[in-house]
């Protein structure tokens, strides 16, 4: 038995496929590495917060969101190998949450900031316990016929919005109550500029919970399951368990995301959480590159960004009311859809793996030029 | 009684549909062990031709032959120009490729004719025939059962009997040796895609006028619905997608008609899971394996 654990190569006992093997001596702890980043990350968002206008503000804390959302996606698709195309569903969840609890909150007279933590933790909560269910489904389905059932969650999802409308009043929505700013920030403090304090910290604690798993031996586990299943089972990971558990945590982000994303819209509609949200979200860290996090952050920045870009360009050109309105949903998707394929057929590691290509041609120049 | 006879009489011209959709779903994952995730964009868009045909010359039956050649170039094309050149080694990819062919084709329809439903025609009336007091059939219904009849017929003689049908089934069961017995396997693909595409045009043809008409996203639901189906008769058998088709369709108008609209959408999501959980492989699959 040692033995034939001993004859394995060390990367292989490792799990991951095409993983650098990480020196923990030199490179000190994860935990530490990453808790730096993440203040580093931080603290650079607080000044940013101050240097910007409002509205970009506003922008920047919808990134944290689609980021949340994205990350979890990230974990499930490029990490797991388990395609969802239910995660718009899954932050919809969230998002109702977050809105009934804020309105509950309300009804009876509580007041506080510390009460939207509490939703959202709620949201997390709530979208743990859809995540459950649809990943015990999810880890005994494989290719198309998981991507049916999340392309099912997504459709019907917010079709429940309209049946049960006594709760979630239709494709009205509810509205979601946040207090303004804490008074000691002063009274001219900017609304913009809290919501992106709020999602950033939300948002960047989320990602250090994710950064963490992805390293520890969960993270292996998740590869090795993606990588070969036979293979992992072989190796004792518990193939199924695995799997619900990346769908989870996956879960757990969309939630907070969704929660986060009805922060800032101080509303929750189901328009707001469709089809193509999701395909949106699967698009963005495609796109981005799956399997890595920065990845993640390309496509949530991706979300944000084409839409605003496609607006400044169809005002640019001087278009009739009616053209320019349907250009400017539609020009949005299409450019997606157009890059999704591109991306696909011609760079499958999207943004991110671009750029790492860039850099290690870079940095395999550099001492060449020195001597 | 009356109420389950005409309940039952719709979900079967329902259910004819989804068995269409159904069975060019099936075609494509035969063909090409693809599930075309992009049917129902594609449908439309050939839908939309029809209608600007039909509303150009004013004739709905030069706007249907218009829809169906529509669909099966725009079939031909996807595969030529985009699926073919997708890495086929995780079914994640063109999956994922499908559905950037949705948001493409959503988003120009929209931009074309823009996001608002639009009327679309009949060539027959939709009110009732009464036989003994008893609501049962409109013309229109009569019609779909026999437009579905015939493609079905076809494609089943087609497969079983014919020189290309045997080529297209060789094609997809044994590439390489087929490859080598002289069978031009690309283009048998080719073709599996145009004919899976054109029978989604006719599928979506005769839906959208029974529901809240053309619309770029007009056929989501209808794919879901046919999905299950597929699903539930085993994605690799056609005759399972009939059946899968008007058991769906039966089911959605039983529950539409007794317990609400609202929940056909929920009524297709447990289907869908109660089949894959109990039966992953559908009704019609009687070895279950899995790739490893």
């Amino acid at each position: 038995m040692s033995a034939t654990r001993a004859a394995l190569p060390p990367r292989q006992r490792e799990g991951g496929a095409g993983e650098r093997p990480v020196d923990r001596g030199r490179r000190g702890s994860t935990l530490l590495r990453h808790l730096a980043v993440l203040l580093a990350v931080g603290l650079v968002l607080v000044a940013v917060s101050y240097a910007v206008e409002p509205f970009r503000n506003f922008q920047l804390a919808t990134v944290a969101a689609y980021l949340c959302a994205t990350a979890g996606l990230t974990v499930l698709t490029g990490l797991n190998g388990q395609l969802s195309l239910g995660h718009g569903a899954l932050m919809a969840t969230g998002a109702y949450t977050v809105a009934l609890c804020q309105n509950a909150f309300l009804d009876r007279g509580l007041t506080g900031g510390w009460l939207l933590a509490l939703s959202l933790v709620a949201a997390v909560l709530g979208t743990v316990a859809v995540g459950a269910v649809v990943g015990v489904a999810a880890a005994r389905l494989r290719g198309p016929y998981l991507a049916g059932v999340t392309l099912a969650v997504a459709v019907v999802v917010p079709a429940l919005a309209v049946t049960f409308d006594g709760v979630f009043n239709g494709e009205q929505g509810l509205s979601v109550p946040v207090e303004p700013p804490p008074l000691a920030l002063g009274a001219y403090f900017p609304y913009e500029r809290w919501q992106l304090w709020l999602s950033g910290a939300a948002t960047l604690l989320a990602l250090l919970l994710v950064a963490n798993l992805i390293r520890s031996r969960y993270g292996r586990t998740f590869r090795a399951v993606r990588d070969d299943e036979v293979a992992a089972r072989l190796a004792g990971i518990h193939v199924a368990r695995t799997q619900v558990l990346a769908f989870v945590v996956s879960a757990a982000t969309a939630g907070l995301g969704g929660g986060l994303l009805a922060m800032l819209a101080q509303s929750v509609s189901p328009g707001a959480f469709s089809l193509t949200l999701s395909l949106f979200l699967l698009m963005a860290v495609v796109i981005g590159g799956l399997g890595r996090l920065a990845g993640a952050l390309w496509g949530a920045v991706l979300l944000v960004a084409l839409p605003d870009l496609t607006h400044s360009v169809t005002e640019l050109l001087t278009l009739s009311p009616a053209v320019a309105q349907r250009l400017e949903g539609n020009l949005p998707l299409a450019i997606f859809g157009v890059t999704l394929i591109v991306v696909m057929i011609a760079a499958p590691g999207g943004v991110q793996g671009l750029l790492s290509r860039l850099g290690r041609a870079l940095l395999a120049r550099w001492p060449a030029r020195r001597s | 009684m009356d109420r389950f006879v005409f309940l039952t009489v719709d979900g079967l011209s329902r259910g004819a549909v989804y068995a269409a959709f159904a069975l060019a779903l099936v075609l494509i994952w035969r063909a090409a062990r693809v599930v075309n995730f992009a049917q129902g964009a594609m449908a439309v868009a050939a839908a939309y031709v029809a209608y600007s045909v039909s509303a150009a010359t004013g004739s709905y039956w030069l706007g249907f032959v218009v829809a169906i050649v529509a669909g099966l170039l725009l079939g031909a094309l996807v595969d030529r120009v985009v699926m073919r050149h997708v890495d086929h080694a995780s079914p994640l990819n063109p999956v994922i490729v499908a559905l950037g062919l949705v948001l493409v084709f959503q988003a120009v329809l929209g931009m074309v004719y823009g996001n608002e439903f639009r009327p679309a025609d009949v060539p027959f009336s939709r009110s009732a025939l009464t036989v003994g007091g008893v609501a049962v059939l409109s013309p229109y219904d009569l019609f779909v059962f026999a437009a579905i009849g015939v493609v079905v017929s076809a494609l089943a003689w087609m497969f079983a009997r014919t020189g290309v049908g045997l080529r297209m089934r060789a094609a997809a069961f044994a590439p390489e040796v087929s490859r080598l017995l002289g069978v031009n396997v690309g283009g048998m693909l080719t073709l599996g895609w145009a004919l899976a595409s054109g029978v989604g045009a006719l599928a979506a043809m005769l839906v959208i006028p029974t529901e809240l008409g053309l619309h770029p996203h007009a056929m989501d639901l209808v794919f879901v619905s046919a999905f299950t189906a597929a699903v539930v008769g085993g994605l690799d058998s056609p005759p399972g997608a009939v059946v899968g088709g008007l058991v769906v369709g039966l089911l959605l108008s039983y529950v539409s008609g007794y317990a609400g609209s609202d929940l056909t959408p929920l009524a297709v999501l447990v289907l869908l899971l109660a089949v894959l959980l109990v039966r992953p492989g559908g009704l019609f699959a009687p070895v279950a394996a899995r790739r490893v």
